[in-house]
């Protein structure tokens, strides 16, 4: 009998190439993705060596942070010159290695972390790296991925595995279930409030419990990628029915006999009845509320229907950090969450730029018009646009006023032209609030897109469940 | 890369928590192709107004520290992205430590494959270290790897962990990638134990 081991036990052991005596492992890779902004460095790396890509056939490429949005990219004018020479670089890089590319121009094109998923690359049991911290969204698949620097994403490219030493375990259980109008992102971010954006340092977080089990794939997929956000390298999540039928025939997945042994397989990858675990977490489902950051770090969560802090109510360099964090925002303590007002609405990202996420965010905007200046979705992929767009959830985003983009980061960390500026502020669907993320002195308000869509109509941040009477 | 061994140098105090990988090294830098020349960028919001004009508050502006080698910073720092161009921006201004409660793991990471070394040390010590570093000038602070200490200027000394492979790795100056190589055959065979047992991946 070998003793019980977690879900993140077993897909280590599974990879582990080599271990040294002091316990340094060489982990295997079994998923490489790669884009524009933290690859050119290691591919000159390579050449400068000449090394090869070891295993191009499991290295994906996509461009995605720096490419325009707009209808019009296709236009060379639309990039500044360094972003040109950034998404150039990746092309023939891509062509010169003979690794799997979906360019700009190709319908398939999308944020980095939807193409594992969309197109069956990411698989439960697998591990998956990406020169991106966010990463971590595959975790939804039961598989163990996680966010590595560009010496990595060399070291990767050349030799498919990674040098690194194993975490501790961490549980986080969602009990019971969620209350209506409360979302996957409100259960990461409250997560996060709860465990602090330094609670995971060193740990590989499981999400279980019966209301992450209830939550569809790409529900898990919002859970996951905000892992990073309370420090922990990735999230995952152990696979199941729904997650099997989510990679059913997805293009590189596998089919006939492999799908069967893949399959038997994936049906072992659960934690073992008494595998220990180094931290546990325990959240109600019913006492999730929909939530929004009010400061400039992912763990000022706070539930809608609350004010915002007084510096003074937090201890040691977090005071500080809140003062610093309040002044940035122009916020007052006590103000009520429910009166700040909004200028922008920005709904995308790998966080919440699914289809799923598209239909709640229609689901409130449907027949209301904004009253926000400026509103935007931006799809995560070209699928995911063409499936909105046939499903008629493009034409009520623009009937409400919305623009309706392609697909990229965008305005998740403004490296495109799609920014805000100093003192505007957002309602925003993504991952981070820092100061400067969506352009230099924008503020930033991270909510679920039903939130996001909510203050659309009503010009400031609002709880979703208000309206929800009318619209469900 | 570069060898670290010892290091006697003014260190900057940044107490502020959680100063994230966006602060170190804001995005519309990261369109560079190229390692070097990020320096100048570094804490780029916090350093310069937006016409560019150098901001006196701000640490790395005083005179007592714009060469400083060594930051001693706030909890939970390098939070937020995986960008390297943060540990490249500090290693480019000529930071060669940072020391603090805590790191971010990804960015932990990428200072030992710059030459950085991130130094985890309790509240006291970091403190103490904090408080010796407002004394500008005045106050050097040596960080010694082989003997994993660091030292005030008062002759106080910490000592800290690290990773015994990664002090080799950071003391010699070697490259991750050719050791790993030279293990190419145990790659090999994962790979081909792989091909059976999980043929689908
Ligand atoms: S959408 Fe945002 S968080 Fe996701 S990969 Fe792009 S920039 Fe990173």
């Amino acid at each position: 009998m070998t003793a019980p081991r977690t879900l993140y036990d077993k897909i280590w052991d599974d990879h582990v190439v080599h271990q040294a005596e002091d316990g340094t492992c060489l982990l295997y890779i079994d998923r490489h993705l790669v884009h524009e902004v933290t690859s050119p460095q290691a591919f000159e790396g390579l050449r400068m060596t000449g090394r090869k890509v070891r295993a191009p056939e499991k290295t994906i490429a996509v461009p995605d942070h720096n490419v325009p949005t707009t209808l019009d990219r296709a236009n060379a004018a639309t990039m500044t010159e360094d972003s040109r020479i950034q998404v150039a670089a990746l092309d023939k890089n891509a062509k010169d290695f003979g690794i799997n590319y979906y360019p700009v121009s190709d319908v398939r094109q999308c944020i980095v972390h939807i193409v594992g998923p969309e197109q069956g690359w990411t698989l439960p049991g697998m591990t998956v790296v990406c020169g991106d911290s966010h990463t971590a969204t595959h975790g939804a698949f039961g598989a163990l991925a996680h966010g590595i620097g560009t010496s990595e994403v060399e070291h990767v490219l050349a030799t498919q595995t990674l040098i690194q030493r194993k975490g501790k375990n961490m549980k986080v259980e969602i009990t019971g279930s969620l209350r209506p109008g409360v979302t996957a992102k409100d259960i990461t971010l409250s997560v996060i409030g709860a465990t602090g954006t330094a609670g995971g340092t060193g740990y590989v977080i499981e999400y279980c419990g019966q209301a992450i089990r209830e939550l569809s794939m790409e529900g898990r997929m919002t859970v996951c990628n905000m892992a990073i956000e309370g420090g922990a390298r990735a999230g995952l999540i152990a696979p199941d029915e729904k997650t099997f039928a989510y990679c059913m025939g997805r293009p590189h997945a596998p089919k006939g006999a492999k799908w069967e042994a893949a399959l038997a397989y994936w049906k072992t990858l659960y934690t073992d009845e008494g595998a220990h675990f180094d931290k546990v977490v325990t959240i109600r489902g019913e006492d999730i509320a929909p939530v929004v950051t009010w400061g400039t770090s992912p763990e000022d969560v706070l539930p809608i229907t609350g004010t915002v802090p007084a510096p003074e109510s937090f201890t040691g360099g977090k005071v500080d950090a809140a003062k610093r964090s309040l002044d940035y925002m122009g916020l007052q303590p006590g103000q009520k969450l429910t009166d700040i007002a909004i200028d922008t609405v920005f709904i995308g990202s790998c966080t919440n730029g699914r289809i799923e996420d598209l239909r709640a965010a229609a689901a409130i905007l449907k027949g209301k018009k904004i009253k926000v200046k400026r509103a935007m979705v931006v799809p995560g992929s070209g699928l995911v646009r063409a499936q909105a767009e046939e499903e008629g959830l493009a034409q009520i985003f623009l009937d409400a006023g919305f623009e309706w983009r392609l697909a990229g980061c965008s305005m998740c960390l403004a490296m495109n032209p799609d920014q805000l500026a100093p003192g505007e502020r957002c309602a925003a669907t993504s991952n981070r609030n820092f100061e400067g993320r969506q352009g230099r002195g924008g503020r930033t308000h991270l909510m679920s897109p039903a939130m996001a869509a909510a203050a659309a109509i009503t010009g400031h941040l609002t709880d979703v469940r208000e309206l929800m009477g009318e619209t469900v | 890369m570069e060898k670290f061994t010892t290091l006697t140098g003014v260190a900057a105090p940044m107490p502020l928590v959680n100063i994230d990988t966006d602060m170190i090294i804001p995005k519309q830098f990261l369109k560079t192709i190229q390692r070097s020349g990020l320096g100048k960028n570094l804490f780029d919001e916090m350093r310069y107004t937006q016409a560019g004009e150098e901001i006196a508050e701000f640490v790395l502006n005083q005179p007592a520290y714009r060469h400083a080698q060594i930051l001693v910073a706030g909890d939970n720092f390098g939070c937020g992205s995986s960008r390297e161009h943060a540990p490249w921006a500090l290693l480019d201004f000529g930071i060669r430590c940072v020391i603090s409660t805590s790191f971010a793991d990804i960015f932990f990471n990428n200072c030992f494959k710059n030459g950085i070394l991130p130094v985890v040390l309790p509240q006291e010590a970091v403190d103490h270290l904090m408080d010796d570093a407002r004394k500008g000038a005045n106050a050097r602070i040596t960080v010694d790897l082989e003997s994993q200490t660091v030292t005030a200027s008062d002759g106080k000394t910490f000592k800290f962990e690290v990773d015994a492979f990664k002090k080799h790795c950071l003391m010699n100056g070697l490259d991750d990638i050719g050791l790993t190589l030279e293990k190419a055959s145990a790659i090999d065979s994962y790979e081909a134990k792989n091909a059976t047992l999980r043929p689908w991946a």
